[in-house]
């Protein structure tokens, strides 16, 4: 999909190509550099990301691969002035969620007061009765949260979507950051960045906070990870490795002694939180899935016992559920008493007949999302589409209205990338990751810019051809 | 440590040194490809590779004459081969992925780039002519990953695991070239003894890398009983028999300390060692070399089944 260049925001230069004054810096450096000798910088950091194996894999017909996601080297920069606001509006996001969550599986204050319609919940999957009643260890339900952020304007950023079950894309954060100091050294002598490298530290400390009474005072933690050949295998290693916690596949743990253990080498031995980066289907096939070889057989009944820790907790997918995305006005207000910091995406919600009526006769401008898809998997893009694409998606709309939502073109923000022929604009998303804990709330400075690598593209999803930057926040 | 990423550790470790030694059973194969001598010496050394790596049978589906050109690229590369080359070394990073958290930055570096460049290497058909580079280069890779492991990783039970892995694979490795080898060459015991030609005897220290070793500690003088007593018994070359089980002995005490107690598979190892200890090479003969290999073959086998069981490697 092409964007109009008349409306653009670009974040380094102003409409008349003067550099706004968080890039100021960066670009004076940039200027000075030998081109010949970045795009050697370049070609090197590609080595470095193939040889440490820092890859998602990808799944065609055919074969599983390993695909690097493109790196840009020119950073994206956000002046400390904007990160305060930012800061500020995703605090209280998260909170809202979390309330949010508490109120569903308990009270349900929000359904009774007729702000959240009831027929949201019922027949939702991400919705789970098993949670009814019951308060997870520390009361937090969404340990990691990943926000996903686009700008359209100098001051305009806007939720794009929640992400409340697994959001991942840290690791690259972390990484790219370490590429970054490890090219361009003298860069981060120059400029004020604010670190990010103490993220592992703090999730495992976010996530020993939330630790079962039954733990030890070092609580013990395992990443929970489908395997190998999940597409974020290489994050979840990660993270263990950062967290110095087990990495553990479903095959190696069980319930023994009415509590979660992995198999090591001496005997089983107890888990005190597991950080799971697996759907909730996959974690009990007792509970959930029964086709599932993923899960853990008992797992949920262990956690009801209050004897583990599951971050983030089964059942908050209901949170970033896109049917429910629209509320998110409504429910920050709702749970804060405050008037939302950062705005929603205008979003038609195709189950309402209204709304429907307009996403059918405005399909060509509209962006339409599948209720429950992700990763950009499924989706229309309105301007993109060819005549008969449009027509196809009618009639699956028409079949299936309550499926789908629909939002407007964004103009989203452009910065800089690196090319063969010098700076060009490219489209950019934020994703900003936040730790929830008994002790409060923790943002690391910045998150993953995710950038559409083709000219006018909006979509930056790496599976869909997406690169990453590393992501600035200016020290006051 | 979990019981999966010791089973990881262990089997990184073997396909290596798998991969290492197939590489060197290839070298010899060359070798002789480009001496002199009848098409049929040839042929007898390319079977004994694909015999010596369990690899015969396979291939013996595919072909009906052992080709050089078709022996080595079979065990190299094909993709119908599960114990190829390529295979080994895609086991070892598949391993070292899955146990990526128990290894260091280093070690896991040194195995994907030895995937990334053997993948390379080996993604076309190889030639006799560059047969060469291609075997140097897998010596030369697996070496850098078992250097990584040296110098990097913390001496505890994931470098106990690793090694107990490596030196079971030469054990049996060793065994093997021996007994295939000696097999060919002596049909009948009553030969022992006797002169042979040094250049088969040659190849036989070869494919274990003691060819200069042997002739620096042996003077030059080469016979049947000198070799075999060099590859089993002699505990200063690190790919005989008894140094291999030293060093899996070694590393099992290595996790009795660590774990406070000992398992059965530590009372295999130690008669394992006995057995070697106890015996010199005229009783080795006299009970009869093929039985001798055979017995540490499947005792070998039974001690890295044991490890297994005991360190709870498979639910």
């Amino acid at each position: 999909m092409q964007s109009q260049d008349e409306d653009k925001y670009d974040e380094m230069f102003g409409p008349d190509g003067t550099v706004r004054p968080a890039y100021a810096e960066f670009h004076d450096w940039f200027e000075k550099q030998n081109p010949a000798w970045l795009h050697k910088k370049d070609k090197e950091a590609e080595i470095v990301f193939r040889r440490s194996g820092i890859t998602f894999n990808v799944y065609s017909e055919n074969a599983a691969e390993e695909r690097l996601i493109p790196f840009d080297m020119v950073p994206r920069i956000i002046a400390a002035r904007e990160w305060r606001k930012l800061k500020r509006g995703i605090e209280q996001r998260v909170r809202a969620l979390n309330a949010f969550l508490q109120d569903l599986y308990h009270r349900q204050e929000i359904v009774r007061s007729g702000r959240l319609p009831v027929e949201m919940l019922q027949g939702n999957d991400a919705f789970l009765p098993q949670m009814v009643g019951f308060v997870p260890p520390g009361g937090i339900y969404t340990h990691v949260v990943g926000i996903d952020l686009v700008r359209t304007g100098a001051d305009e950023f806007m939720v794009l979507e929640d992400n409340a079950r697994t959001p991942s894309g840290v690791s690259y954060m972390l990484e790219n950051r370490e590429t970054m100091m490890a090219m361009f050294p003298d860069l981060f002598t120059r400029i004020p960045v604010q670190p990010v490298s103490n993220y592992p530290r703090l999730l495992a400390r976010s996530l020993g906070a939330c630790a079962p009474a039954c733990a030890e005072a070092q609580p013990r933690i395992a990443v929970l990870t489908p395997g190998i050949y999940n597409s974020a295998y290489y994050e979840h290693a990660f993270l263990a490795d950062q967290m110095g916690a087990e990495l553990v596949e479903a095959s190696d743990i069980r319930v023994v002694d009415g509590r979660v253990a992995m198999r090591c080498t001496t005997g089983y031995q107890p888990i005190d939180v597991l950080y799971r980066r697996v759907d909730d289907d996959y974690l009990d096939p007792l509970s959930f899935n029964r086709d599932s070889m993923l899960g853990v057989a008992g797992i949920m009944d262990v956690y009801r016992a209050g004897r583990i820790t599951i971050a983030n907790a089964p059942g908050t997918g209901i949170a970033d559920d896109k049917a429910l995305y629209s509320y998110m006005p409504e429910i920050v207000q709702f749970y804060t008493g405050e008037q939302p910091i950062l705005k929603n995406v205008p979003t038609w919600r195709c189950r309402e007949e209204d709304s429907l009526k307009y996403v059918l006769e405005n399909l060509a401008e509209l962006v339409v999302k599948e209720v429950h898809g992700s990763g950009g998997y499924g989706m229309l893009i309105g301007p993109a589409a060819s005549r008969t694409e449009l027509e196809k998606f009618r009639q699956k709309l028409r079949a299936n209205p309550g499926n789908y939502i629909a939002q407007p073109t964004l103009a989203l923000s452009t910065v800089p990338i690196f090319t063969k022929s010098g700076l060009a604009p490219r489209h950019v998303d934020l994703r900003p990751f936040v730790l929830v804990s008994p002790e409060g709330i923790e943002i690391t400075p910045g998150g993953l810019t995710r950038v559409a690598l083709k000219k006018g593209s909006l979509v930056v999803n790496s599976s869909q051809g997406g690169g990453t930057k590393d992501s600035w926040v200016l020290e006051d | 440590m979990l019981g999966r990423a010791a089973h990881g550790v262990y089997w990184m470790s073997r396909y290596l040194e798998r991969a290492e030694n197939t590489a060197r059973l290839l070298n010899v194969g060359l070798r002789i490809a480009l001496t002199r001598g009848a098409d049929t010496t040839r042929e007898d050394e390319w079977r004994s590779v694909l015999v010596t790596t369990g690899q015969n049978l396979a291939y013996r589906q595919l072909y009906d004459d052992y080709d050089g050109v078709q022996v080595f690229n079979f065990i190299l590369r094909d993709k119908t081969n599960p114990s190829s080359v390529l295979a080994m070394i895609q086991g070892a990073r598949t391993n070292a992925r899955m146990v990526r958290t128990s290894i260091t930055s280093e070690v896991w570096e040194s195995t994907n780039e030895c995937w990334m460049q053997l993948g390379d290497a080996l993604a076309r058909p190889v030639r006799e002519h560059n047969l060469g580079d291609v075997l140097a280069m897998i010596r030369r890779l697996t070496t850098q990953v078992r250097g990584a492991i040296e110098g990097t990783m913390l001496r505890n039970e994931v470098f106990n695991f690793s090694r107990i892995g490596t030196f079971i694979e030469r054990a049996d490795n060793t065994a093997r070239i021996l007994d295939i080898k000696y097999y060919v060459l002596l049909p009948s015991l009553a030969w022992v003894g006797s002169h042979i030609d040094n250049a088969q005897w040659d190849t036989l220290l070869r494919s274990v890398s003691g060819d200069r070793a042997y002739r620096w500690l042996n003077k030059g003088t080469m016979d049947a009983k000198g070799i075999a007593q060099f590859l089993i018994l002699d505990s200063k070359f690190p790919r005989s028999l008894i140094f291999s089980y030293d060093k899996i002995r070694s590393n099992m005490s290595g996790l009795a300390l660590e774990y406070g107690h000992e398992s059965p598979s530590h009372e295999l190892v130690r008669s394992g060692c006995a057995r070697l200890h106890q015996t010199d090479i005229d009783k080795v003969f006299e009970a009869g070399l093929h039985e001798f290999l055979t017995s540490c073959i499947s005792d070998t086998v039974r001690i890295g089944n044991a490890i297994a069981a005991d360190f709870k490697f498979v639910e």
